[in-house]
């Protein structure tokens, strides 16, 4: 699995970080998105789809 | 269904059936089950579309051919007050990209989850704090005047750097500005008086530079004052009546469901999940989030025209069965992360992290510190905020 996340699109209210938190950060200046492990391992892998799909920015994409 | 039933099923703001005050209105359910994207009247005889089931509650406010701006004609407004406020001292919640982006990202860092996060020992001191005032030598009060209400207040009061001491004052210009029963005149004037208030603290600021969030937007000089106080005014509004009234509404809904309420205490591991699915049940913005079409949109086989006014009607989202099996129940151990009851697009709320701090630290200190916590009232008499934008209750007498 590959994970990206748009820092234009994301609209800082951290839902990733909840359901995610190895994978997902906030940056400090400004609270936005920042990807902590763009490969994560097999055992993350629900979590990072339930980030992705709640979103409210569409910015989480995995591949 | 007749014509008149019809026009009279889906008049906004759509009355709850008496007896389930906790259910979303019978006409907009059923619209849910049956034309889930449907035509209705507005109190003011203007009509929208509203938009029910979750997957095209997302989609509209997923996309930005929706817009918030409520300036544009035929915008779709839930009282006579929020439509006399029109173009005054607009707030980034009712404008769109790239405005509304560039005046959220000014505040994401404050509502970032670290952050709030870091905030637990302080809420949860002012929680026993207030529960210790409470019980002090009593065995009953009114859990939203004494905890729900103050518990927010005062961590919003902190976040932006206003007075406690002013709480009486900003709270009623609040609720007069969320009643649907306010005139125009009253919505004006405590509107002014709210933004008064707030362009004097900022100013003051500007010699006394201190932590708190109105302090920063002034020292940052990228915004002048009355901009400043619209944002603090935003903040303050919501950020103490919505957290208050699911709260207390919260309390009421376990005390509803003993069955709830005992899983939640032998386990207190299930609060995280339980206030999620809380906010999913009891939907507190019960009337929906407006919006209006920019072009011509098909949303779940309708097209609505550019110009169109759009509610989300978010609380009937959450009861979507497609989504939420047997989503009229609470169920403390669903796993409730995708309601919308947040709203959901880029407008999605700013203080959620915030908002579930502060209720996940209500209900488990509530829950713990008063194991006897039971209504004092008859259920019926509870008085329910019909007339509010916010949903909730006035008032919550409770024993223990
Ligand atoms: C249980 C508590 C809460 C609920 C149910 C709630 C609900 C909502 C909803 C549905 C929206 C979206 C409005 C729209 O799309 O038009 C929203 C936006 C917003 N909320 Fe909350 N809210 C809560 C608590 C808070 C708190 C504690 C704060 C702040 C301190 C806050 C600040 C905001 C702000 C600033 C916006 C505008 C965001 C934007 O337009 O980008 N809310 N809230
Ligand atoms: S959930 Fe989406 S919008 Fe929210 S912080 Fe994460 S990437 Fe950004």
């Amino acid at each position: 699995m590959r994970v990206h996340a748009d820092q234009e699109k994301c609209c800082g209210a951290g839902s990733c970080v909840l359901s995610a938190p190895d994978v997902f950060d906030q940056r400090e200046e400004d609270g936005i998105v920042i990807v902590l492990d763009a490969q994560p391992p097999a055992e993350l892998h629900e979590a990072v789809r339930e980030a992705a799909a709640i979103c409210p920015a569409a910015a989480i994409s995995v591949s | 269904m007749t014509t008149a039933e019809s026009l009279d099923a889906l008049t906004v703001p759509a009355a709850r059936a008496s007896g389930c005050p906790f259910d979303p209105a019978p006409s907009v359910e059923r619209a849910r089950q049956t034309d889930p994207v449907i035509r209705a009247t507005l109190w003011d005889g203007s009509s929208c579309w509203l938009v029910t089931r979750h997957q095209d509650v997302r989609e509209v406010l997923g996309d930005p051919r929706f817009s918030a701006d409520a300036t544009r004609p035929g915008f779709p407004f839930l009282t006579q007050g929020l439509r006399e406020l029109v173009g005054r001292n607009p707030t980034f919640i009712r404008m769109d990209d790239p405005d509304h982006a560039r005046l959220r990202r000014m505040l994401t860092a404050d509502f970032m989850v670290k952050k709030v996060e870091a905030m637990r020992p302080e809420v949860q001191r002012m929680a026993d704090d207030l529960l210790d005032r409470m019980t002090d030598g009593r065995t009953s009060a009114d859990l939203v005047s004494e905890f729900a209400l103050p518990l927010p207040s005062l961590v919003i009061c902190l976040l932006l750097g206003v007075p406690y001491e002013d709480h009486a004052f900003f709270q009623d210009r609040s609720r007069v500005l969320l009643s649907l029963r306010s005139t125009g005149d009253e919505v004006r004037t405590s509107m002014d008086e709210l933004l008064e208030y707030l362009t004097r603290l900022a100013e003051s600021k500007q010699g006394a530079p201190d932590d708190g969030i109105v302090s920063r937007l002034v020292a940052r000089g990228e915004l002048d004052f009355t901009e400043i106080a619209a944002m603090g005014r935003l903040l303050l509004i919501a950020g103490h009546e919505t957290t208050a009234n699911m709260t207390a509404l919260s309390v009421l809904a376990l005390l509803r469901n003993p069955d709830q309420l005992a899983r939640l205490r032998d386990d207190s591991s299930l609060v995280k999940g339980a206030v999620e699915e809380l906010l999913r049940y009891l939907t507190i913005i019960h009337n929906g989030v407006p919006r209006i079409a920019t072009e011509d949109v098909t949303v779940g086989g309708r097209t609505i025209r550019a110009g169109e006014g759009v509610l989300c009607t978010v609380n009937t989202a959450n009861r979507d069965e497609d989504v939420f099996p047997g989503g009229d129940s609470l169920d403390v151990g669903r796993d409730a992360r995708r309601h919308v009851a947040f709203g959901f697009g880029v407008h999605q709320c700013l203080g959620q992290p915030l908002a579930r701090v502060e209720l996940q630290i209500a209900v488990e200190t509530l829950l713990r510190r008063l194991p006897g916590l039971r209504l004092d009232i008859p259920f019926e008499d509870v008085p329910f905020r019909h007339d509010m934008g916010i949903y909730g209750v006035h008032a919550l007498p409770v024993a223990w």
